[in-house]
């Protein structure tokens, strides 16, 4: 089942759909107003991407700098080609140790790796501590959003939730109520954990240290107790300099949900001092070199996950981040996961209305609507479209290249129109008149009325007269 | 002035009103309008959905047409963007380019050339306006609510508010997105078509009259659904809903007591019918 499906599931539930919109609407009316405030905002946008832009053009030497100077802190860098290597060095880790307990902190890569899957198959207890993570980990199912996972949820359905895995009172569903309970749950799991599991948010080329942003302090707490800690991070998310940090942090969380900062921005250079805590860095490519190879989608390696294109997008709003069967959802989403597997994902370049609004967003400018546009024409091109699809319309366009082809399909098109039973008409094309009605079909065609106007002696017609200068009012 | 009328393909064959409301509108202004009949289709349909060797050939059909002419005004924001943004990617060189960057919105044209301070005539009714999402965010005709602090002009905003009698409502949400899109309405239907009736309740709530937008094609969207929702009994949408060439033209009209050549029969005027 594609978006098209799922979308249309979620759309029959109208109550849902319309409060996920409005919520999601909401945070992009924050962002906003956040954005409003910073009077340089567009700056910061260009000067965001144009580092991004040069980073990504020196990814090795930039890793290089990270792991020289990381390890000379005592961090110990890995390498990992794809996500099965990922995850077997951060299994072999934990199993070298005898970690039976993990605490996570979130993390869209371990999620694309499928991290906590291959742990729990070892026997290793996964936890994760953002609340939003916790609760869609409890219900079995994805984060919905690469910044508030279970967006998709309201409060009652949580209530219920935590009543049944935590015993707490049924029909709770007040948000400080329920955020005590979990944090409850969540404290002596923060106590009995042997490993923090964190992901990166930016890598620093010039200190070898990186940077983790929370709202909830999990990545601290996780990370304060337990003896290992291993900080997974994509093959994009390298910056070269400690004060290019500083257009990042004043853009992600403002993008994200219209706060001017995260409530914590957790600064890691090398394991805990005077301790004998272990720190790891896994750095991790799974399909990211390739992309990086392909100009026409190169700058999509660029996102900071601040959720803003999601947030802003009608479709996204309308259809839930379910609906996209990936990792990340949304406009971004659907750029890269389409890269990652483009004969699953198919669908998701053509789930989108080409508003453009993901693009106005972006913070780091990545010209997201026009990527998903040349991705439709890469699919096809790649067989990826149904061939008859492909076949009529490329059948229209030879006849529309055809001045008289086209003049008299239209007029032949038009005809039928007219003579056909207004119901059978609207059975001839189901998809668009199952909520829509037709347009009324006119008799001639603007070209045809055109002629006979210009045949017609030339009639006065109306002129406009300059509007006397008191009555001005634009 | 002597300028190029481009007449989209959907306008010539469904709505042909507009055609001859813009040509009123032009002339009336004493713009010399002419309308190369080799004219078919600016590509757009095809390049989005993904055939862009087709939209290739359209777009040089359209450099064909239109060579001659240094001021091309089309009465779509989405087919003006199409032509000035995506077909100088897809054909190279400074023919292409030039003759995309002398393609215009018609409300962009007119506001250019001063007309927004001329007498519009007068339209005493509450209009909702609805922005097309490529004019706004291609073309840079007005200011996404994304991106408020650019503060762009918006060339049909400013024709309709210097229009006497006339009330510009205010919408919930200024800029969403009709859920048109091309083939996007009916691959996505579910979605295309929860997009549209939410855009018709938030023209109910701010009590809009008329629903005006420099693109038919989302004018469609949403006279299409309106209809089909009030003939299931569901909340009716009624609104007249008027091409931003239709609406002045019948603004204009009133001036010299002459009626435009919109009529019924041209699918010129209709509302929710
Ligand atoms: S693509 Fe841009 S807007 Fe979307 S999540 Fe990434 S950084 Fe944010």
């Amino acid at each position: 089942m594609g978006h098209r499906e799922r979308a249309r599931e979620f759309v029959a539930d109208v109550d849902r759909t319309r409060w996920h919109d409005q919520a999601l609407w909401f945070v992009r009316s924050k962002r906003d107003q956040a954005a409003d405030l910073v009077p340089d905002w567009e700056a910061l946008r260009d000067q965001a991407s144009a580092i991004k832009r040069s980073a990504l053009t020196e990814l090795p030497e930039l890793w290089r700098e990270f792991e020289e100077h990381a390890t000379a802190a005592g961090t110990v860098v890995h390498w990992a080609r794809d996500a099965h290597e990922h995850n077997e060095i951060v299994a072999g880790l934990l199993r070298d140790r005898s970690v039976r307990h993990v605490v996570k902190s979130k993390s869209m890569l371990t999620e694309e790796c499928g991290l906590n899957s291959y742990l729990e198959a070892e026997g290793i207890e996964v936890i994760d501590t953002d609340l939003g993570e916790r609760i869609v980990q409890l219900r079995g199912e994805p984060p919905s959003h690469i910044v508030m996972p279970a967006i998709h949820l309201q409060r009652a359905e949580i209530g219920e939730l935590f009543a049944k895995e935590m015993g707490s009172a049924p029909d709770l569903d007040d948000p400080t109520e329920l955020t005590d309970v979990a944090r409850r749950d969540l404290r002596d799991r923060f106590l009995k954990a042997e490993a923090g599991l964190t992901g990166i948010n930016f890598a620093i080329a010039e200190t070898g240290g990186f940077v983790v942003v929370t709202n909830e302090g999990n990545a601290d707490l996780g990370t304060a107790l337990p003896g290992l800690h291993i900080a997974s991070v994509g093959l994009e998310k390298i910056i070269p300099q400690q004060k290019d940090l500083a257009p990042f942090l004043r853009l992600l969380a403002r993008s994200a949900t219209g706060q001017a900062i995260t409530t914590y921005t957790s600064h890691f250079r090398g394991p805990r001092p005077r301790s004998t805590q272990e720190l790891h860095v896994v750095i991790v490519d799974n399909g990211r070199s390739q992309l990086l190879g392909r100009p026409a989608f190169r700058e999509a390696l660029g996102c900071i996950r601040c959720g803003a294109c999601l947030n802003t997008c009608p479709v996204y709003r309308r259809s839930g981040g379910h609906s996209y069967s990936a990792t990340i959802p949304g406009p971004i989403g659907s750029v890269l996961e389409t890269s990652r597997d483009p004969a699953t994902h198919a669908e998701l370049p053509h789930a989108c209305s080409l508003c453009g609004s993901c693009t106005d967003v972006c913070p780091v400018r990545i010209p997201l609507h026009h990527q998903l546009l040349a991705w439709r024409g890469e699919l096809a091109l790649s067989g990826h479209h149904p061939a008859w699809r492909r076949f009529s319309l490329n059948l229209v366009a030879w006849l529309f290249v055809r001045p008289t082809m086209y003049r008299l399909l239209g007029r032949f098109a038009r005809g039928i129109g007219r003579r056909l039973p207004p119901t059978l008409r609207e059975d001839l094309l189901p998809a668009w008149t199952r909520q829509r009605h037709l347009p009324t079909i006119p008799k001639s065609s603007f070209r045809e009325l055109y002629r006979e106007r210009q045949r017609q002696p030339k009639r006065p017609r109306p002129q406009a007269q300059p509007r006397p200068r008191h009555e001005r009012n634009g | 002035m002597r300028v190029a009328l481009f007449v989209p393909c959907y306008i010539d064959q469904l709505r042909p009103g507009v055609g001859l409301a813009a040509l009123d509108v032009l002339e009336a202004f004493g713009f010399d309008v002419v309308f190369p009949e080799a004219q078919t289709c600016c590509g757009q349909p095809f390049l989005t959905a993904g055939e862009s060797r087709s939209a290739k050939s359209l777009f040089h059909h359209y450099l064909d047409v239109f060579e001659d002419f240094d001021q091309i005004v089309t009465l779509s924001g989405s087919c003006a963007a199409t032509v000035r943004c995506q077909l100088p990617n897809h054909v190279p060189g400074s023919r292409a380019k030039a003759i995309a960057s002398h393609t215009f919105e018609f409300c962009e044209f007119l506001v250019a050339h001063d007309v927004a301070s001329r007498n519009l005539g007068h339209f005493p009714h509450r209009v909702g306006l609805h922005a097309s999402c490529h004019a706004l965010r291609e073309l840079g005709l007005g200011t996404p609510s994304e991106l408020r602090h650019l503060g762009r002009p918006d060339p049909a905003r400013s024709l309709l508010s210097s229009i006497q009698g006339l009330q510009l409502v205010d919408l919930t949400r200024s800029d969403e997105c009709c859920g048109f899109g091309g083939v996007f309405s009916v691959e996505e239907e579910a979605v295309s078509c929860r997009m549209g009736l939410d855009r018709l309740a938030d023209h109910q709530l701010a009590g809009s009259e008329v629903i005006t937008s420099t693109d038919i094609s989302c004018l469609f969207q949403l006279q299409g659904l309106g209809a089909k929702s009030q003939a299931s009994g569901a909340p009716g949408f009624e609104f007249r809903m008027l091409h931003v060439a239709e609406l002045l033209a019948e603004s204009l009209a009133g001036i010299t007591s002459q009626s435009t050549a919109t009529q019924q029969e041209n699918g010129g005027l209709h509302g929710t019918s």
